[in-house]
Formats: C-alpha cells, structure tokens, sequence
C-alpha cells in the first residue's frame, strides 16, 4: 500500500513537473538534495528535469514540493483572488476507467459509497451511441442549490466555486432538493465511511483538501479542490483520469489543462462544440462538455456492477 | 350577531341563565374523572410516543442513517408528514375564522376543536421538521445566521406566527370558560386552581373586558386567514422554488391550500365524533353539524379535484420528457397504486357518497373522514418522494437501495409518536378546558352573557 503510494506521488511529482515547467522548485529541491546531507537516503532514484534542460537521477527523499508538505486552511469563505475556476470534460476521452472516483475518494478521505464525480451511462436517442458522462457538482453560476440554503452555509465565491461551510450547514437537505442534477451528498451518520474519514484526516498532507472531514448530517460534495489548486496541484480526479478526459482551469487566464495537454478554453470551446448540461435550466454551469465525437475508445458496457454496498452502522 | 336585540325581561333573563348553567354543566362533567377508557387512551398514545422518543434517541445517535433516507430520496417521510401535519392545521383558519365572517353561525360549538387541531398540528409540524434536520443541534443557525432569501426561513416566519396566531386565538374564546372554572372547581389540587387564576388574567365579565375581547378575537380573526394561506403556500414553495420535474409548478400554491382545507376537514369531522360520543356532547354537536361538515367535505373535495386536473393531467397531456417518468411512475408505475387509491378514496368516492343527504349522518361523515384523512398524508408523500427519485439524470452505480424508499421503523415509530404527541395535546386540552366555547355558543342562540354578567353584576 505505502509503495504504491510512493510510486504515485512520484508519478503525479512528474506529471506536474512536466505540467508547470517546475524549473525553480527542482532547482531548489536538487540544490537542497546536493547540499544537505540530512536527507535520509530511500534508495530510490528518481529522474528529475534541471534547469539546463539534463536528464538526472537523484534520491527520491530529496524531492519535494515545497507548498504540498504542510495542509493549509484556506477560508473556505473566500475564493482564491484573481481566478476563476471552470473545467471542460473531452467526452472522447473517458473510457469509463473510474479512476476519477479513486483519486477523489482518497484526496477527501472518503471510501464508497461516497461519490463526488460520478460515471453514468447515457444515451441521448436509441439510434444515437451510448456514451459515457463523467459528473460532478457544475459550480454553477446560477446556483439553484446556495439560493435555497437558509442559513448561508452553501454561497458561491468570487473564484466561482460553489462551496460549502460544514460548520455551519443544519443538515435541512434543501440544497439537495434543489440541484437539478443530483450533484450533492449527504454524510448520513456514524458509518464505517465516516469513520475513515476521521481515522484518515491527517494522513497524506499532498491529497489535503479543504473538507478532510465532511460532519456527520451535513451535505458535501465535489469542492473543485481549491486548496490543491492554490498550491499547484490539480484536482485529484484531473490528474487520476488515465485518458486525460477532464481539463481543469482558470478562465481568467483562458486555459485549460490535463497534466499533459494545455489549452486556450475560448478556443477549445469554439473548435470543438462546448457546451453545458441542461442549458434551459438557466444554471449557468462552469463545467463544460465536449461531445462525445471521434472517440478514442468505442463504447465497452460495464460488467461490473460498481457502488452496491449501503452504508454499514459502526 | 344578526339576532335581533331582545328585552331582557327577568323571565327572559331567569330562562337564559338556566340555559347557561345546563350548558356549563354538561361541559364540565368531562373535566371531572377521567374513565377507564380515557386512561387507557392516553396509557395508549404515551406507549407510542416513548417508542418514538427512544427511536429519536438512536436517530440522534448514529445520525440520519437510522432512517430509509439517502442521497436520492433525501426528503421521505418527515417531511410528507410535515406538510401533511401543516396542512391539517390550516382548517382552524377555516372553521374559527372563513366562516366567522359569513353569516352562518352553525360552527360555533366546533370553533374550539378547530383550532386546537390546528395549534397541536402546527406545533408538531414545527418539531418534526428539527426531526428530519441533519444538524439538530444547530438548528439556532436559522437565527443566527438567517438567509431570508430561502424559502425555509419564509416557512420558519410564517409558521410561528402562525402558532401564536392560533394559539390567541384560542386562549382568548377561553378566558370567559378558564374564569368560569377558577370560580366553580374547588375540589382541585392546588396546582389547576393556580393554573385557572393564572391563565384567566383576572377576567370577571366587566363591560370593558367583554368589549375588548370581542375586538381583539375580530382582530385575530382576520390576522389568521392571510396567515393561513401563507403557511401552505410557502410550504408547497419549499417545493416549487426547486427545478425538479414533477415540483416545478406554477399550481403548487393553491392545490396545497385546497388539499389542507380537505384535509383539516376530514380531522376535524372525526375529533367531532370522538369527542361527541366520549364527552356526551350530542346536545352541542349535532347532526346538523355533520351534515354541514359533509357538506363542505363536498365542496372542498371538489375544489381540490380542480387542483388535481390541473396538477397532474396538464402535464400528462404533454408528456415532457422529465415529467412523464414522474408522472408515468404515479399513474402506472412503483406508485399506481398509492395514487389511485388517493384520487378515489381520498378525494373522488366521498365526494360523490357525501352528495346524497342520506349518506350525511354522522356515523357516515366520520367513516368517509377517516380515508380522507390518510390519502391526504399518503398523497403528500407522493408529492414529496416520487420527484426525488426521478431526477434528469439517472441514477446509476448505487446500491439497490438507494434505488427505492422505504422507512425504516425508526422513521415509522417517529412519524407515529407525532401524531401521538398530537392527540396528546387534543387530549389533555380537553381534560382542563371545555372543548366548546360554552359564550359563543350561546350567543348563537341569542344568549349574550355580555348581557348576563351585566345584569349579575348590577343585581350585587
């Protein structure tokens, strides 16, 4: 389990290395691996990017990302200044791998049946192919869910998130009620689920996000990681998805990215037919989709049944 | 009212007062002993509600989790109680208030019983909506951080006025009744002697006191019935405001008020009958009685099958995509059953059986009351659940079931201690104060104890 872990870290280290450029931070990291003897050597040997653009192998205990060490408590009241978030999903993309549950459940510390970003099946006509939707909460701009909320605990901010104050939400289930497209969950007690997410809430400092614990009989849902975001990191269903399907970024800045892939949003949006879910619901959403067209995968049904596990009283 | 001013020779005023003491007689016998029925009655409604109490506890123990509710039908049986229990109490407004300003006088003698079923139904609305909360502990939230944009706290508003509204406007037809019990029951403990002298605030039928308790009860009176309409109203809002197919009605407004008075009717025709034949009362609460009940259960059934039409075959008839499969699941599906059975025996079969006069007894008028009273909350269920399980997009990859709604007991034994807790409160009225306003009736049949206390008090 712990080694898996690591060779994740590493992976995704590398993923954003090659995403941000990164030139300072591994400068700084080799230059502290180099000068310090401190380091406790792992024996793994990671190949890092310098700044003179060499390939070289350095301890793998010697590298960090210097902002993901500690968790920080971003207000969860505020939006991060200056941006404002928004997502497009490549519906071309998704294979239906679900690894963007994995990487959810583990960055929030939640276990199933907990789903944030969920997977459906959809098929818009019978003569038109099936597909798969990749869903989670649309932040949107017109918020059905934060207008009905009568104790403010649920508000958008300024960066465009949708976010949820936990403690202050009365558990009441409006917001739920309200949101067209079922994007909310709620924390219905004292289950082996909660029950991880308190045993698991200081663990991991990199996977941190901003509701390590969502309270017991309050509503929760996908965050946008912001926390994740201010540091540097993606969004951990961004950057668990094997195919690249989810873009997430800033539009202020008009881009885009997977971890591999960068893109202009406006122009992304333009070439290749963005649009939003259910547009005649006046929601606004800030999650786009691109149509399911020249796909790279042909549509498999599931032969699985995922999910089916209730919740179990401790 | 509309009786003409009579002389009041002192045989008139010799047969009056012997009217008004057989009448007060009668109404006190009641508050005497209780029977072996009546303690078994409440033995009965205490048993359920500590069930209920000891399933909240769990509830609160391990959070919502007791319950048959999840992440698609998060709103279920709570909450159809809750507007049901809302609905129940609008019929206050109606019998003690809509019909104090016309000019019949028939309802004098169920005034009371009104309105006590609308405060116990409004009080437990009020509770069992904390119940179905996530977070009861904070439930001050609502007042230290109140969002007025949210329909939730227009509910929050109106139902409290609503209960003060209504708990006034039965305490006040009381205080003749309390001070009339402070005076004439001696071999009580001390306790009910203090709680008669307190509560009569010291009333002893002066001119100026009967002046300004008519004007306050007038006043009242119309306070309540923009209230009435608003409590239903904002509550089918809770709804309405919503994008959900199957909520997003523009009729949700008047077809919740036309189901309420239907279905606070129904309650109020069978606390008529119990009451009746418990406490003797056939002299007080006639046939006429029922058979003007069954007639407004006519009307009102009617008006509600409007609403109906409008609600349900408008949109069946377009069959918009996200509203079929809602309506699709009432009319022929998970659901059918229910729906029918709330369409015809609820609102449809009684309708036509209380046309016939015949049919109008009192026996009849309660046994038709009784599934108009429980299609009325199945009927809020169907309001509530099927639209939480048919949302846009499917629901896939959850366990089974999640897929359906089921209580569970807890939810079960909840909802029944509630509607325990408010029989308990109708009882226990009823075992301290006379459930018949003995002046208003009284006065209907052209007795002014106005007049009376005048007189006594000139004679001294």
């Amino acid at each position: 389990m712990e080694k898996e872990d690591d060779k994740s870290d590493r992976r995704k280290f590398l993923k954003l290395g090659a995403l941000a450029g990164g030139v300072v931070l591994l400068g700084t990291a080799i230059g502290k691996a180099v000068s310090s003897g401190e380091t406790k050597e792992t024996g793994e040997k990671v190949k890092v990017l310098t700044t003179d653009g060499k390939v070289v192998e350095v301890n793998s205990s010697a590298i960090s990302h210097p902002a993901s060490n500690q968790p920080v408590h971003l207000p969860v009241r505020e939006g991060i200044s200056g941006k404002k978030f928004v997502r497009v999903i490549d519906l071309a993309r998704c294979g239906n791998a679900r690894k963007c549950i994995e990487g959810c459940q583990k960055s929030h510390n939640v276990i199933a049946p907990v789903e944030y970003i969920k997977v459906k099946k959809m098929q818009e006509t019978e003569d038109s192919s099936p597909f798969w939707l990749p869903q989670m909460c649309f932040h949107c701009d017109n918020p059905p869910c934060t207008k009905v909320c009568p104790v403010d605990a649920t508000f958008k901010r300024s960066d465009g998130i949708v976010a949820i104050d936990s403690d202050r939400c009365i558990g009441c289930r409006f917001c739920m009620a309200a949101c067209p497209y079922s994007a909310r969950v709620f924390n219905w007690g004292t289950t082996v689920q909660s029950k991880y997410t308190t045993d698991h809430q200081d663990t991991i400092p990199e996977n941190y996000c901003p509701t390590p614990q969502i309270p017991v009989g309050t509503v929760s849902k996908c965050d946008f990681c912001p926390d994740r975001v201010s540091k540097g990191i993606l969004p951990a269903c961004v950057m668990s998805c094997p195919n690249g399907t989810i873009f997430h970024g800033d539009q202020n800045e008009d881009t885009v990215t997977n971890g591999e892939d960068t893109f202009r949003l406006s122009e992304l949006l333009k070439n290749r037919g963005g649009y939003r879910l259910m547009e005649d619901l006046g929601t606004e959403p800030r999650v786009y989709y691109l149509p399911p067209v020249n796909r790279n995968f042909p549509f498999e049904e599931d032969s699985e049944k995922h999910n089916t596990e209730d919740y179990k009283i401790i | 009212m509309n009786q003409e001013h009579q002389i009041l020779t002192p045989e008139l005023i010799e047969k009056q007062s012997i009217r008004r003491e057989e009448m007060r007689a009668d109404l006190l016998r009641p508050l005497d002993k209780l029977g072996m029925l009546g303690k078994l009655w409440i033995a009965f409604l205490l048993i359920i509600f500590l069930i209920g109490c000891y399933a909240y506890y769990l509830q609160l123990k391990h959070g919502l989790i007791e319950t048959g509710l999840r992440d698609y039908a998060s709103w279920g049986l709570y909450i159809s109680t809750f507007v049901f229990l809302v609905a129940v109490s609008l019929v206050g407004a109606l019998i003690s208030s809509i019909l104090r300003f016309t000019h019949f006088t028939w309802n004098r003698p169920i005034m009371r019983i009104s309105e006590i079923v609308a405060v116990a139904g409004v009080i437990w609305a009020g509770l069992i909506i904390i119940i179905d909360m996530g977070r009861p502990d904070r439930v001050l939230n609502l007042f230290i951080h109140p969002r007025l944009q949210s329909p939730i706290l227009w509910d929050v508003v109106v139902v409290s006025t609503y209960l003060v509204t209504s708990v006034l406007l039965l305490y006040l037809p009381l205080l003749p009744g309390i001070a009339f019990l402070r005076d004439r029951l001696v071999k009580i403990p001390k306790w009910q002697k203090w709680m008669y002298k307190f509560l009569s605030l010291g009333w002893n039928g002066t001119q100026e006191q009967w002046t300004i308790l008519k004007r306050g009860i007038r006043l009242l009176a119309i306070i309540i019935i923009p209230l009435a309409l608003s409590i239903h109203t904002v509550t089918s809002w809770l709804f309405a405001m919503t994008l959900r197919p199957g909520w997003d009605s523009t009729n949700f407004g008047p077809y919740f008020v036309a189901g309420a008075f239907l279905a606070g009717t129904a309650g109020v025709i069978l606390a008529m009958y119990v009451f009746r034949k418990a406490y003797h009362l056939e002299k007080y609460i006639t046939e006429v009685h029922f058979d003007n009940m069954g007639k407004l259960l006519v009307l009102l059934a009617f008006i509600y099958a409007y609403f109906n039409v409008n609600e349900y075959f408008v949109p069946y008839y377009k069959m918009k995509g996200a509203e079929a499969a809602v309506l699709n699941d009432l009319f022929s599906g998970n659901f059918a059953g229910l729906y029918w059975s709330a369409q015809i025996f609820g609102m449809f079969l009684p309708a036509v059986f209380l046309m016939f006069k015949k049919m109008r007894t009192p026996g009849f008028v309660t046994l038709i009351a009784v599934p108009v009273l429980i299609f009325a909350w199945v009927k809020r269920f169907l309001i509530v659940t099927p639209t939480l399980l048919h949302p846009y997009l499917p629901i896939q990859n959850v366990p089974e079931s999640w897929k359906n709604y089921f209580p569970s007991w807890v939810e079960i034994s909840i909802v029944s201690a509630s509607f325990a807790g408010v029989l308990l409160i109708i009882t226990i009225f009823s075992r301290f104060f006379p459930i018949i306003s003995i002046w208003e009736t009284l006065e209907n049949e052209g007795i002014e104890l106005e007049d009376l206390d005048k007189l006594k008090k000139e004679n001294v």
